[in-house]
């Protein structure tokens, strides 16, 4: 019967109920664009770290990001390693920001990464058009569908010039974007280089790849000892520097993150106000169930049930639209992500909304006396 | 039938309000209820007959005095204590029905039975018995605004006799009905009384009510200014028919 009364006391009083879903899915669609933004940002900007066959990073001393590392590591850093026990293969990889020249005229901005897709360090990994080996010829380069109108060029085979050298376009990947909004033009290490118009043993990052059964904290710490310029990385720790350098030094980040909060005080001050408006209005009833006996307990559970009850229907109807935004968001330059586990913790955090709104309201029946039965 | 007293209020006092406007409610009442009986609780407005009936339903603490119900003390007992005495032997009847608009009638004697911990069918077969018992066997599913005055105060009967309570409480249960309704709610009251061997106290100032009770108690400025046994089968009798009732009604 609780939750009977429950579904009833909302369903007697269909505006206000309305207005209760529309804060609901108000505050579940603005947490999930912002989560979702912020989830879409990061895996953007972890995207190379984790597509990366490595187990450690060597970068220069104080490398923020994959994009800020320059090409400074030289083939001394590589041989060092090289020589530490526990390190199986050391890769190089050039990364940096570089001037792309339009064919019609004009430039923009982008990441020259190279690396030899036979070291299998890191290589594009959603080529939808051209292959690996087409990335090997003396002027490829590969860049991502979404930007070629960015980047002055309509496909395969247009030529354009980045930095010192004409590259031309030999293969497309699709859903490689890019947080700082500068494309990543994937080509060989030399061919890098050569664009980049640095020395053919230099290098941004150095991938390596442990022996079976070697212990990553010790290599770690053994290689640390021999670097005074360059420091030694996992993939986890270079992820979350790349995370807290463009999201939270950036404030991009804490901006989404007050996005989603803002959204769910928004919804909870709606709920609570709905909530105990509902009670209020029910507040007879309430004092007849205490009459004939039921516990405080029995009161809460029902202005718990409509709390909870309000939280399910807001939150499909909210996660509905949500869905119809992230399908529409997924060409865009910052698509929206939504994982199951974001899913999960927006109901959870939709119940915990509604739970908390229901406060005001069992403060108010808790102070019933049930003695205003008889003044009715 | 037994005559051992189900409830036993001893020298009650009630203060309500403090300093200037402090307003001494009940001044010493006794009162004990047998089961089997229909006691009307009568006198003018502000004689202190609701505030008495909310202290023996335990709704309202007494300022002093003692109350006894199935021979255990209520006295220090807190508000979910008192709750508790109100689910294992009290039913209350509202003056105003106070019905719950949302639910169907057999919902409403549902809920009843849902907070003493009653639930599934055993919940749903005895309120249809007990709203069979009302004569409302054909309203199971109605709502309060479609039932009539008269058939929402029988769902409330039902509702307050459906976990068998020893102690069945009505306040003004006729003021908001029509002659033949107050009628037909009284001999349920009285049929209650004597064939479920239940004792019922009804407050009231309506003089209609008067043929159905066993003993009548008067109050007047907090006192109990007199009390009056009725004798066997004075009781009217033309009207304790319920099924006979409700034709006439038809």
């Amino acid at each position: 019967m609780i939750f009977t009364l429950a579904l009833r006391n909302l369903l007697h009083d269909r505006v206000r109920l309305a207005v209760t879903l529309v804060g609901i899915l108000f505050s579940i669609v603005l947490v999930a664009v912002q989560l979702g933004l912020y989830l879409g940002s990061s895996r953007m900007i972890t995207a190379n770290i984790a597509h990366s066959n490595a187990d450690l990073f060597i970068t220069t001393y104080g490398a923020k990001s994959f994009e800020d590392g320059g090409v400074l590591l030289t083939d001394r850093e590589r041989h060092q390693a090289l020589s530490t026990p526990g390190v199986e293969t050391v890769v190089p990889l050039v990364v940096s920001f570089a001037e792309w020249r339009k064919p019609s005229g004009g430039s923009s901005r982008v990441v020259v990464v190279g690396a030899d897709s036979d070291d299998q360090g890191l290589v594009p990994w959603s080529l939808t058009e051209g292959t690996l080996e087409d990335i090997k010829a003396p002027d490829a380069i590969a860049v991502d569908r979404s930007y070629l109108n960015e980047l002055g060029v309509s496909g395969i085979g247009d030529t354009a010039q980045v930095a010192t050298g004409r590259v031309k376009i030999r293969a497309l990947t699709e859903g490689i974007r890019s947080f700082t909004q500068s494309p990543y033009a994937y080509t060989t290490l030399n061919r890098a280089r050569q664009l980049l118009g640095v020395e053919s043993d230099r290098s941004t990052f150095l991938l390596l790849k442990l022996a079976p059964g070697a212990d990553v904290e010790k290599v770690k710490a053994d290689l640390a000892q021999k670097f005074e310029s360059a420091e030694v990385l996992t993939k986890d720790e270079f992820e979350s520097r790349s995370l807290k350098q463009w999201l939270f030094r950036t404030g991009a980040g804490l901006a989404l993150i007050g996005g989603a909060i803002l959204g769910s005080l928004v919804g909870t001050v709606i709920v609570a106000q709905t909530l105990y408006s509902s009670t209020k209005d029910h507040i007879h009833e309430f004092a007849t169930l205490r009459a004939l006996g039921s516990s405080k307990g029995y009161i809460h559970k029902v202005i718990l049930a409509q709390a909870g009850l309000s939280a399910v229907m807001g939150y499909v109807l909210g996660m509905s639209i949500a869905l119809v935004i992230l399908y529409a968001s997924r060409n865009s330059s910052l698509p929206l992500v939504m994982t199951p586990g974001l899913a999960f913790w927006l109901f959870a955090l939709t119940l915990f909304m509604c739970a908390i709104s229901a406060l005001s309201a069992i403060i108010k029946v808790t102070k019933i006396d049930p003695a205003t039965v008889f003044a009715r | 039938m037994t005559t051992t007293p189900v409830l036993q209020a001893e020298n009650i006092v009630k203060e309500l309000g403090a300093g200037a406007g402090l307003v001494i409610a009940l001044k010493g009442v006794s009162l004990e209820l047998v089961p089997g009986e229909l006691t009307l609780l009568m006198g003018p407005s502000g004689s202190g007959k609701t505030t008495l009936l909310s202290i023996l339903g335990c709704i309202m603490k007494p300022t002093s005095g003692a109350i006894r119900i199935a021979n255990e003390s209520i006295d220090g007992l807190s508000a979910e204590e008192l709750a508790r005495v109100r689910r294992d032997h009290i039913g209350f009847i509202f003056q105003s029905y106070n019905l719950f608009p949302t639910l169907s009638a057999l919902e409403n004697v549902r809920i009843a039975l849902d907070v003493r911990g009653i639930k599934g069918f055993a919940a749903t077969s005895r309120s249809e018995e007990v709203l069979r018992e009302v004569g409302l066997g054909h309203r199971l599913t109605n709502y309060p605004r479609n039932l009539s005055g008269g058939e929402q105060q029988r769902v409330a009967v039902a509702r307050a006799i459906a976990s068998s309570p020893s102690i069945v409480l009505a306040d003004e249960p006729t003021a908001a009905l029509d002659s033949e309704n107050g009628h037909a709610v009284m001999a349920l009251l009285a049929r209650i009384a004597k064939e479920q061997n239940r004792s019922v106290l009804a407050v009231t100032h309506d003089p209609r009510t008067l043929g159905y009770a066993d003993r009548v108690v008067r109050i007047e400025d907090g006192r109990i200014v007199g009390e009056e046994r009725r004798p066997e089968g004075i009781n009217a009798p033309e009207i304790t028919d319920l099924t006979k009732r409700r034709k006439l009604h038809a």
